[in-house]
């Protein structure tokens, strides 16, 4: 389907022709066909989830996304800025105003008040579900100009159909996944168009653009720090390489003073731009320009090179070493903060592991393995290096800043699989180029009557490369019989990116994760609702102020949907008060009850999938529980709950491990139960072992709710015993 | 039988019309269950139960074993207090058992136990769930060679004399008990792990627990001190209890004794079993020492709605009313030192609470420069008297973007910046563009 758009449809044509319209008008009615078919198909490829499941949000993080737009919308922006959230992070509370990155809420709730003032009586969280493919296909116009900015137009068309469909950025903007990231690749994208436009045309209109640009990126979105340090790489790199114009000087200054300005006026972010360890370099890159343009103005004011070259030595050596010492004292008076362990894990991939295992025990922080690459790009993989090529053959500052971007951001993809959604628009972008480049040439191939042989014009597709180069030497029909041949053999492969696509959207990107779907006994679909029933459970039947522990992943659901009150959540910001809850979660349930009186724990849940087999519940998350709460309080000791450096829950588990508190929650009453024919009663079916503990006794706590596949399990804690 | 039964039944339905029930506003018990093992204990230990009774009270006899024995019906307790003097039933009859009994105090009612030298697992049990442990040996009784009572017929010195009370006015009244109880039975031990039970009256350092009749063969498990003769528990809820070892120290015989304690010229008419016991009983029926705190009142200086949120820094006025059970009305309790606590994990703000003597205690402060959820918090736990825990859940947020200083006096030098660069660049401007 996504290739169709590069052969119009016969229709078309023939509307085209019976018009007769100017080949020029034609192209362009072409043209914007071609985007609105993209616009719309990048939207509804992103539905899927939506029938398949219904409109709700999915994940973690969207249902605090979702919890706050709700807040927005109701209370109003104002106390939504100076919001002081006590129902999580008790008895801490959160001041979410100053801790958020307003973006993304603020966006929902304007697309609100627009279709609520063009009398489109919508709920909020239909608007929530579906800002991101919203989002997405707005991405696909900005790739599309962004392709033709940095290449031609056919780069841009062929940049819009990649991106609309690459799983790469689906995984993150589905129906239902309301998160930063899906308005923010929007926004780094809309940002990094606009600077290469300010820095082709040189226009302070287009650079004050990009500011504005980074502003809604630094306004929804951590992942700005990327714009922050690229952007003044790339001036670098073009400074060395002697590209330096008065171009790239009017497009950084007035970008990097102003984009800073508003960025200052995000409470998160604050006074960062001049404090930071990691916008530095920004800065650092903004004096280095006065410097240059300074030396530039010397040198056209003294006509002697002898003397300029004198005065640039003395100067640039003053330049760095005030650029130094001011460096190192706001370093040592601590004015400027140091990098961040995030910023520290991006640059060294093991930096988090041994230092801050609170980072490396989310999932989507691991390093990405190769087959996340080849599933989230497919043979985008293969046309990446090809565009660089293209990109290195064709170099202008365009070309060197998206060769930039590539390069860079695949490095981020390799350390964190998240990151791959950053590194999507630059590959799209990079391929776009190697296909259109290859398909232009081969059609320019066909279409020469008789010219002569036009050497090397092939050599970008890296699947035909060998092939091509041995048909060049032939004579013109074999050569044109080449070209068609390699040019199905494009349309072959792109026709498998586009359903590879559409499988890999359809079957791994738009499950909610909150809802679970499995395969029953006859090939039938099983829901497991379990989420949802207990949240709803602690809805209804819990005082309204009761306090809830769980592991910090449900912390935002238990909020948005329980409307309860959380210790800790998704906003890992205090890690000791989640190594607290780790600490209580590997205890001994008589120290564990004396953390838990201590924060007023009314309830813990609990997420098992010892019934169903589902894997990512709270025994296999249990080994980070102990490295975050070990990491703080150092009673709790690793080894402690292992066995021979092995994690196991059956008879030869640690007995640490089988009287811990969370093994408790998670196997109590356990035991009786047959999960599996011809298995003993207590088979854990996620792990697939018969459980070690199977007479659990609780003491301080009772089971208040279990939901009906045992997913979610609630516990109450009791009061202190009345006569003792 | 029969129609007694028939009568009983006919009466304990009647029994929530006929007399007040027990509930938090007048805390005092008014229906009383006792059960004995035989009815002879009725006359033999008339004067306490006369004294009870006297005190608006209305005693529910039966027999232990009695199978329409019930403390709920429908979901309703029937009495506020049980007296168990049934110290040798084995099983309860009806529907009551350990549980039951427990399950009693646990929803707050009271509970006076006695046993003695022919005490049964059941009664030992339900003392053991309490935090008081008698002694094992089920033959064996206080012994005290040096502090007993002074008696033409005792050789064994079972009969024992004790002065040592605890000192507790609202426990044991104001009158001070002169004359030393008399004591026969046997002995218990207080749970250490028990943080509840409190020793009412020990026994002394010379007294042992062992079988008066056979040879002592090796040391007995309990002597001294650590020996305590009546002991109290004051549960969590409030629900109070009683346990003591000796069944006789109710009796109407050791309440009309002369009492001289051996090695002592002190002689006394009466023992000092009947004030005592009626003192006690006082305590353990909500006559004396239940307070309650209400009227939990917080408010921002100058204001008069109380807010939901504080915010930080804020001043606050922080009122409670305290009033203690005379058994007929509800008076205002005075003390100094009640206190409150501002709390989130550890109390930022302690404060002793004023007050006015007519009950109302208050303070005001100022909410610390942390903010999250806090708690206002009275704890206050005397002996002898209820427990007060109070708290109240009130968050306190930070500043609003415009509840900050607008200008600052220390900032002028960069206002005088930013205004003067702006000037200049204007001059600026204006020369470069037409100077010329």
């Amino acid at each position: 389907m996504a290739t169709m758009p590069i052969l119009p449809p016969m229709p078309v044509l023939d509307l085209v022709k019976s018009f007769k319209l100017k080949t020029k008008q034609q192209e362009l009615l072409i043209r914007v066909s071609i985007l609105c078919l993209v616009y719309i198909l990048a939207f509804i490829t992103r539905l899927f989830s939506v029938l398949r499941y219904e409109s709700m949000i999915h994940e973690f993080d969207p249902y605090f996304n979702y919890r706050t737009t709700l807040y927005l919308t109701q209370n109003g922006f104002y106390d939504f800025w100076n919001w002081f959230d006590y129902e999580s992070w008790y008895p801490l509370g959160r001041i979410v105003g100053g801790t958020l990155y307003p973006g993304l809420m603020v966006t929902a709730a304007l697309i609100y008040r627009i279709l609520h003032f063009l009398r489109f009586a919508v709920h909020i969280r239909e608007v929530c579900v579906l800002t991101a493919p919203f989002f997405a296909s707005n991405t696909t116009l900005v790739a599309y100009f962004f392709g033709k900015e940095i290449w031609d137009t056919g780069a841009g068309l062929v940049a819009a159909i990649l991106i609309a469909v690459c799983p790469g950025y689906i995984s993150r903007s589905v129906a239902g996944s309301y998160d930063n990231e899906g308005v923010a690749i929007f926004a780094l994208l809309f940002t990094f168009y606009l600077f290469v436009k300010a820095v082709n045309t040189g226009s302070l209109a287009w650079s004050l653009a990009s500011a504005f640009g980074y502003f809604y990126m630094v306004s929804a979105w951590g992942g700005y720090v990327f714009i922050i340090n690229l952007i003044p790489l790339y001036v670098l790199v073009l400074l060395i390489t002697g590209r330096y114009s008065m171009r790239l000087y009017v497009a950084y200054n007035c970008m990097y003073v102003l984009g800073m300005l508003l960025a200052m006026q995000i409470r998160f972010v604050g006074f960062q731009h001049v404090q930071s360890g990691e916008h530095m370099a920004a800065m650092g890159v903004f004096f280095l320009l006065q410097v240059f343009y300074f030396l530039d103005w010397v040198k056209h004011m003294l006509s002697d090179t002898k003397l300029f070259q004198a005065f640039l030595r003395i100067t640039v050596t003053c330049a760095v070493a005030v650029g130094a010492i001011a460096l190192g004292l706001g370093m040592l008076s601590g004015y400027i903060s140091p990098w961040t362990g995030r910023f520290y894990s991006l640059l060294d991939p093991t930096y988090a592991k041994d230092h801050i295992p609170i980072i490396a025990s989310v999932s989507e922080h691991q390093p990405t393995a190769w087959s996340s690459f080849m599933f989230d790009f497919h043979i985008l993989l293969f046309l990446f290096p090809a565009g660089l090529y293209f990109c290195f053959k064709r170099l202008s500052d365009a070309t060197i800043f998206i060769v930039m971007y590539g390069l860079t951001s695949m490095y981020f993809a390799g350390v964190m699989v998240r990151l791959i959604l950053v590194a999507t628009p630059a590959v799209c972008l990079i391929s776009a180029i190697a296909v259109s480049a290859t398909v232009k040439n081969l059609t320019v191939l066909l279409r020469s009557k008789n010219k002569g042989v036009q050497t090397g014009s092939t050599k970008g597709s890296s699947s035909s490369k060998a092939a091509s180069k041995a048909l060049l030497d032939q004579s013109q029909p074999f050569q044109k019989n080449g070209a068609i041949a390699l040019l199905f053999g494009a349309f072959y492969l792109l026709s498998k990116y586009a359903t590879h696509c559409t499988w890999v959207t359809s079957e791994a990107y738009s499950s909610p994760s909150i809802v679970l779907a499995a395969r029953g006994a006859h090939g039938s679909r099983v829901i497991f609702d379990d989420y949802r029933e207990a949240y709803f459970w602690l809805r209804q039947n819990t005082p309204p102020d009761a306090k809830v522990m769980s592991w910090w992943d449900y912390g935002y659901q238990i909020t948005a949907m329980g409307n309860r009150t959380v210790i800790v959540d998704n906003n890992t910001w205090n890690n000791t008060h989640i190594a607290t809850v780790g600490r209580a979660m590997s205890s001994y349930e008589d120290e564990a009850i004396e953390i838990m009186r201590s924060l007023d724990v009314d309830y813990v849940l609990v997420v098992f999938g010892g019934v169903t087999g589902y894997s990512s519940d709270d025994i296999n998350k249990f080994l980070w529980m102990v490295r975050i709460g070990g990491g703080v309080f150092p009673v709790i000791k690793e080894p402690d709950y292992l066995v021979n450096g092995e994690y196991r829950v059956d008879k030869g588990a640690a007995p640490k491990m089988l009287n811990c508190l969370m093994y408790k929650l998670c196997y109590y009453r356990f035991g009786e139960m047959l999960t599996e024919y011809g298995k003993p009663p207590g088979y854990d079916r996620a792990r697939g072992v018969e459980i070690g503990n199977k007479d659990i006794k609780l003491e301080h706590l009772e089971e208040a709710f279990t939901t009906s596949n045992w997913i979610v399990r609630i516990y109450k804690v009791k009061p202190p015993n009345n006569r003792w | 039988m029969r129609s007694l039964s028939f009568f009983f039944v006919f009466l304990l339905s009647l029994f929530p019309i006929l007399c007040f029930s027990f509930n938090p506003e007048s805390p005092t018990d008014r229906r009383v269950l006792v059960l004995l093992d035989d009815f002879s204990l009725k006359s033999s230990h008339s004067i306490f139960f006369n004294s009870l009774k006297s005190r608006g009270l209305n005693l529910d006899f039966k027999l232990s074993d009695d199978p329409s024995l019930s403390l709920q019906r429908y979901g309703q307790y029937l009495y506020d207090a049980l007296i168990i003097f049934s110290p040798s039933t084995e099983k309860f009859g009806g529907s009551l058992d350990l549980a039951a009994v427990i399950d009693f105090v646990d929803s707050g009612h009271d509970l006076i136990l006695a046993a003695d030298s022919t005490a049964s697992d059941l009664i030992k049990n339900i003392a053991t769930e309490c935090g008081v442990d008698f002694d094992e040996d089920s033959s064996a009784m206080v012994i005290d060679h040096k502090s007993y009572a002074i008696s033409g017929t005792e050789g064994e010195h079972t009969l024992i004399v004790s002065d040592d009370f605890i000192q507790s006015d609202a426990i044991l009244g104001e009158t001070k008990i002169e004359a030393p109880v008399l004591f026969k039975g046997i002995a218990h031990s207080v749970n250490a792990a028990n943080s509840l039970v409190l020793k009412v009256l020990s026994a002394s350092p010379s007294a042992y627990s062992a079988n008066p009749e056979s040879k002592l063969l090796s040391p007995p498990l309990l002597t001294g001190s650590a020996i305590s003769l009546v002991s109290v528990v004051q549960a969590r809820n409030n629900a109070r209890i009683m346990i003591t070892g000796s069944l006789d120290l109710f009796s109407n015989r050791l309440l009309r004794t002369a009492v001289q304690k051996s090695g002592s010229q002190d002689k006394y008419d009466k023992s000092g079993n009947e004030l005592f016991v009626t003192e006690i009983s006082k305590w353990v029926f909500h006559e004396r020492g239940h307070l309650k705190a209400v009227n939990l009142r917080h408010l921002r200086v100058g204001e008069t709605d109380e807010p939901a949120m504080y915010r930080i820094k804020d001043d606050l006025k922080f009122s409670v009313e305290i009033y203690e059970w005379s058994g007929k009305s509800w008076e205002p309790y005075v003390a100094d030192d009640v206190q409150v606590q501002f709390y989130m994990m550890s109390p930022y703000v302690l404060k002793t609470l004023s007050t006015n003597g007519k009950g109302l205690y208050h303070a005001s402060f100022k909410v610390p420069d942390v903010y999250g959820v806090f708690q206002f918090k009275v704890d206050y736990h005397r002996l002898g008297y209820a427990s007060l825990s109070l708290s109240k859940q009130i968050p306190v947020r930070p500043f609003r973007h415009n509840e900050y200083e607008r200008f600052i006096t220390t900032a002028f030098p960069y206002y005088g910046a930013s205004f003067t660069m702006m000037a200049g660049f204007f001059i600026f401007s204006i020369l470069f563009l037409y100077n010329k």
